[in-house]
């Protein structure tokens, strides 16, 4: 019984084993058809999507930043260099925890909390696989903390880049100007493509002026990398090309000259050759360190900077705006010959005042004695005020303002670096303008006597007061004033230069009127009672000059002036204009000093240094 | 009255017409076909781990060594005759639990989890499981009337729950679901009725949730990342991101062995491991694949032969559980590489780097060898 049971359930075990493996076949079979679908899906339907994707997951394209161009003195001198450097560089996409990574960037001492902000808008604006420079100019102090801690902040790097460095310091920093990270700013003027790898533009001055010459042409490689960014091969490679050096005209003799004289000074001196607007000296005081500034500053350093009372981050020479004082009596004095409201023989006789008629009000020569009879070489030599007042009241203040802008004053000068202020030369029409009050709107005569000896409304920068002088030394020919010679190609050292540009020049062809006031600016110098007669001392040259002191404000009438009751800040700033030598001039010059008191005094000594300096070793 | 034709009409061919060859693989009790496959199936493995793994002889060399103890374990497994198996299948059983009860121990800890026990050489006790469950299953329903009733169908549940649920709490669930699914499938082979099967579906249905609360969280990840890997691009659907990147790009004729950018350049992760697949699929492309899931199909396909001319119910039962488990580790790697299924930590077989797998596969094709080998002088 057992025996046939066990036979039935062989038979029926048989048949429903096959059954299932029949099963079995058709879901193996069915199954092995699932995978096979989805092979062909993945390699023939999606092939050109994901043969796009594995292209993009080893190919990429990395910018080579091109070398930044050198900048020269006339003399080949370097001014600005590369020099390697450390800096801290943050790929975002491979941080995987950015307000943290930041809180213990600034925690670790290596950011400020002010400087998050910027960083933040620059990570966002940049792609996200874009190396963003975190901190520039590491110290080894810095370098080896950050070693340390290395591996808690993933997508940060320490890279060796060319850092920009300039070797003399404050004493070119604001001809210079420096570089600093590309802003969000920059950004908008620059274009992504040349500036792809490149992590700093030129901020200001020469550095920004002549940005496109010096920053070169950026190269790019392509290179197939691994899954951790190691580049494994090379694909094709289109070199980067250099900047073109800038070659100024600058003359680094004369420069440091300058600048060693205005050492604890708040001023300017500008000096241009009259023979072509080249700019030989440039220099403002006080002054930022360049070095630092293109290092990265922290926040607060560049606060303390930017609220210093002194203002080192002020360019005078560019931007600073002064009443000219005496130093305009040269040019008033061509504009009165000019007009034929006074001859080189007329005489003026100076009491020490001068008053309008029919008005008592008594506007002062600096020497309360007077100057006596006084003509217009004697005039310019003592800088008689009174002379100039009845000169000035005769012309009148169109004529002088009119004449006095074609030396260049009242507009920019054109130089090649941009920011210039235009000054201000004074008019009726611009006091209508400029005054809101209809008391103040009209133009006084008094207005028109003190224009004469450039006080009141007239405001000059120092390089236009240097271009003027330069004109007064060419005797009416202009130039403008231009800090590039030329650039230099960095790999073949073929140079172009640059070619003066000529501007209209002063509307008076009268030799001895030029002769008039030239002989009066050499008695300033070397006459025996010129007013800067002790700087002419044993020069081995002959020069021009023209002292100036500018009133920062009125004293009272009857008011004695005392320099010691005033404020420092509240004395007068000192001015000097020279040019030398005499018969063929090389070099003009423009100092002004603020309240430096006595423009014979604090202010000409400077210009007969940068002359000095710079005609030693000129021809 | 059926048996002796159905005998006949399997047989191949008669053994007069049978070579030298034929004659020494008959004495060694082995089977050309499969062999066949499993050879090329190795070739495959050599030529692409050699190129996975940065073209490095030694590493090689290492795997060439597996092969062979792994064929060793072939050729020992294929001189045991069924019978002899049939009766020391408790012992295996027996063996592999004890040793997994040493793992939950003092097991090492690979890769964060608790699988490998040190004795003398490391390996994976659950590994024996993969053979030790079918084999005891197969033994119990030798003797048994088939369909297995209510009664013994709760031994079978005893018996497969007892070592997985130790191999699940390691934790590897990749292995534990492969238990379970050559457990099914032997009990599937074995006749179980149909309202079972469709209780224990809806059982597992009802489950799920269940197990979602008992997974660790980096496998709810997985089963996540698998709905939707782009929401996870650099973490866990990383994977399946780059090893679909390194299929697709393959295209049907691939980039040429030794030249797939995702695997050389190391985008692929694991790629000498779980993801070899993908390897293959950039390097050979389409028709490297398909001539692959061929071989596959050979194995699979010769072992359900096997099982389905096998003289007696245990034979039967294992060589057909053998071949179908075989086949679903296949098809779990494969959909897996391909995102079609939550990542497993599932090996190919035979094709991925290691040795403990394989020589439990190996053996696997011993037994199915020795099925096909001894089935005459069991059946005459």
């Amino acid at each position: 019984m057992a025996g046939t049971l066990r036979i039935k359930d062989h038979w029926r075990e048989q048949q429903l084993f096959t059954g299932r493996m029949v099963i079995a076949v058709i879901l193996v079979l069915g199954l092995t058809g699932l995978v096979v679908a989805r092979l062909v899906q993945l390699q023939v339907g999606k092939f050109e999507y994901y043969s796009a994707q594995s292209s993009g997951n080893r190919i990429r394209v990395q910018p080579i930043p091109p070398i930044r161009g050198l900048i020269l003195d006339r003399n080949g001198r370097v001014l600005a260099e590369n020099t390697p450097s450390y800096q801290l560089e943050m790929t975002p996409e491979q941080v995987p925890d950015m307000p943290d990574t930041l809180r213990r960037l600034v925690e670790g001492g290596i950011l400020e909390e002010g400087d998050l902000p910027e960083l933040r808008e620059i990570i966002t604006s940049r792609r996200s696989f874009d190396t963003v420079v975190v901190a520039e100019r590491l110290t080894d102090e810095e370098l080896a903390a950050f070693a340390v801690r290395r591996p808690h902040f993933p997508g940060l790097e320490i890279r060796a880049r060319l850092g920009r460095s300039y070797p003399y310091g404050t004493a070119a920093a604001h001809l210079l100007g420096y570089v600093g990270g590309i802003s969000a700013d920059d950004k908008k003027s620059l274009d992504p493509a040349e500036y792809a790898g490149t992590t700093h533009v030129g901020k200001i001055s020469v550095e920004r002026s002549f940005e496109a010459s010096l920053h070169g042409t950026s190269g790019h490689e392509d290179v197939v990398v691994n899954v951790h960014g190691r580049k494994m091969q090379v694909l094709d490679r289109i070199r980067s090309l250099p900047g073109r050096d800038v070659i100024l005209t600058i003359d680094m003799d004369a420069q440091l000259a300058a600048d060693q004289a205005l050492q604890g000074k708040r001023g300017a001196a500008v000096a241009i050759d009259p023979r072509n607007g080249e700019v030989l000296a440039f220099v403002s005081t006080p002054a930022y360190d360049p070095n630092a500034i293109s290092a990265g500053l922290s926040r607060r350093a560049y606060l303390a900077l930017q609220e210093d009372i002194d203002r080192p981050m002020f360019n005078r020479a560019l931007r600073g705006q002064y009443p000219p004082g005496s130093t305009i009596k040269p040019m008033v004095a061509l504009a009165a010959l000019h007009y034929g409201v006074t001859t080189p023989e007329r005489r003026v006789g100076c009491r020490g005042f001068f008053s309008l008629p029919g008005s008592r009000h008594r506007y002062r020569d600096w020497k309360p004695e007077g100057h006596g009879s006084v003509n217009l070489y004697s005039a310019i030599e003592q800088s008689c005020d009174v002379y100039f007042y009845s000169i000035a009241r005769e012309l009148g203040i169109e004529r002088m303002g009119s004449f006095l802008q074609t030396f260049g004053l009242g507009a920019i000068t054109g130089v090649d670096v941009g920011g210039e202020q235009t000054g201000l030369v004074p008019s009726p029409e611009w006091k209508k303008k400029a005054f809101r009050k209809s008391g103040e709107q009209p133009w006084y005569p008094g207005e028109t006597v003190i224009a004469g000896i450039g006080q009141g409304y007239l405001l000059v920068t120092p390089l236009q007061l240097a271009h003027a002088t330069a004109t007064i030394a060419a005797r009416g020919q202009r130039f403008q004033p231009m800090l590039l010679k030329g650039s230099r190609d960095s790999a073949t050292g073929t140079i172009e230069y640059e070619a003066p540009t000529p501007l209209p020049p002063v509307p008076e062809q009268e030799v001895y009127r030029w002769d008039a006031i030239i002989e009066g600016m050499h008695g300033v110098m070397h006459g025996p009672r010129g007013t800067a007669r002790a700087v002419g001392l044993n020069a081995p040259y002959q020069m021009a000059g023209k002292s100036g002191t500018a009133q920062v404000f009125t004293i009272g009438q009857n008011e004695k002036y005392n320099a010691k009751d005033v404020a420092e800040r509240r004395r007068d700033h000192a001015l000097f204009i020279a040019f030398a030598p005499l018969e063929a001039p090389r070099i003009a010059v423009a100092v002004i000093i603020e309240n430096g008191e006595s423009g014979s005094k604090a202010a000409a000594p400077i210009a007969r240094a940068v002359m000095d300096a710079y005609l030693k070793n000129s021809t | 009255m059926n048996t002796p034709q159905l005998g006949i009409s399997l047989e191949p061919r008669s053994r007069v017409e049978q070579g030298l060859l034929a004659r020494v693989l008959r004495f060694m009790h082995l089977d050309g076909w499969l062999l066949a496959g499993i050879g090329g199936v190795l070739v495959f493995s050599l030529l692409t781990l050699y190129s996975a793994e940065g073209q490095k002889l030694p590493e090689l060399l290492d795997q060439v060594v597996r092969m062979l103890i792994a064929f060793g374990a072939l050729l020992f497994m294929a001189q045991i005759s069924p019978s002899w198996l049939r009766r020391g299948s408790p012992l295996v059983y027996g063996l592999g639990l004890v040793l997994l009860i040493l793992v939950l121990v003092t097991g090492d800890i690979g890769k964060g989890a608790q699988r490998w026990l040190d004795l003398g050489v490391r390996f994976q006790p659950s590994e024996i499981m993969k053979l030790g469950v079918p084999l005891t299953l197969c033994w119990l329903l030798h003797e048994r009337p088939l369909p297995p009733s209510f009664g013994l169908l709760l031994l079978v549940v005893l018996i497969v729950v007892l070592p997985t649920g130790m191999i699940a709490v390691q934790p590897d669930l990749g292995t534990a679901i492969l238990i379970v699914l050559s457990g099914a499938v032997v009990v599937f082979l074995a006749g179980l009725g149909w309202r079972y099967i469709l209780a224990i579906a809806a059982l597992a249905g009802a489950a799920m949730p269940a197990l979602w609360l008992v997974m660790h969280e980096y496998q709810r990840k997985r089963v996540l990342t698998l709905l939707d890997p782009e929401s996870d691009p650099l973490g866990a659907g990383y994977h399946i991101i780059q090893s679909k990147i390194a299929i697709g790009s393959g295209g049907v004729f691939g980039k040429g062995w030794l030249n797939g950018t995702q695997g050389q350049l190391e985008f692929l992760p694991e790629r000498h491991t779980d993801f070899i697949f993908a390897v293959i699929g950039e390097e050979f492309g389409l028709l490297g694949g398909l001539a692959l899931l061929l071989l596959y199909l050979l194995i699979v396909g010769r072992g359900l032969y096997i099982a389905a001319s096998a003289p007696d119910t245990f034979s039967r039962l294992l060589a057909g559980s053998l071949s179908i488990t075989f086949f679903f580790y296949v098809f779990v790697n494969t959909a897996m590489v391909m995102g079609m299924i939550p990542v497993v930590g599932v090996p190919l077989p035979l094709v991925s780097a290691g040795g403990t797998s394989m020589v439990t596969l190996m053996a696997g094709f011993g037994i199915l060898m020795s099925i096909q080998t001894h089935r005459k002088l069991v059946a005459r």
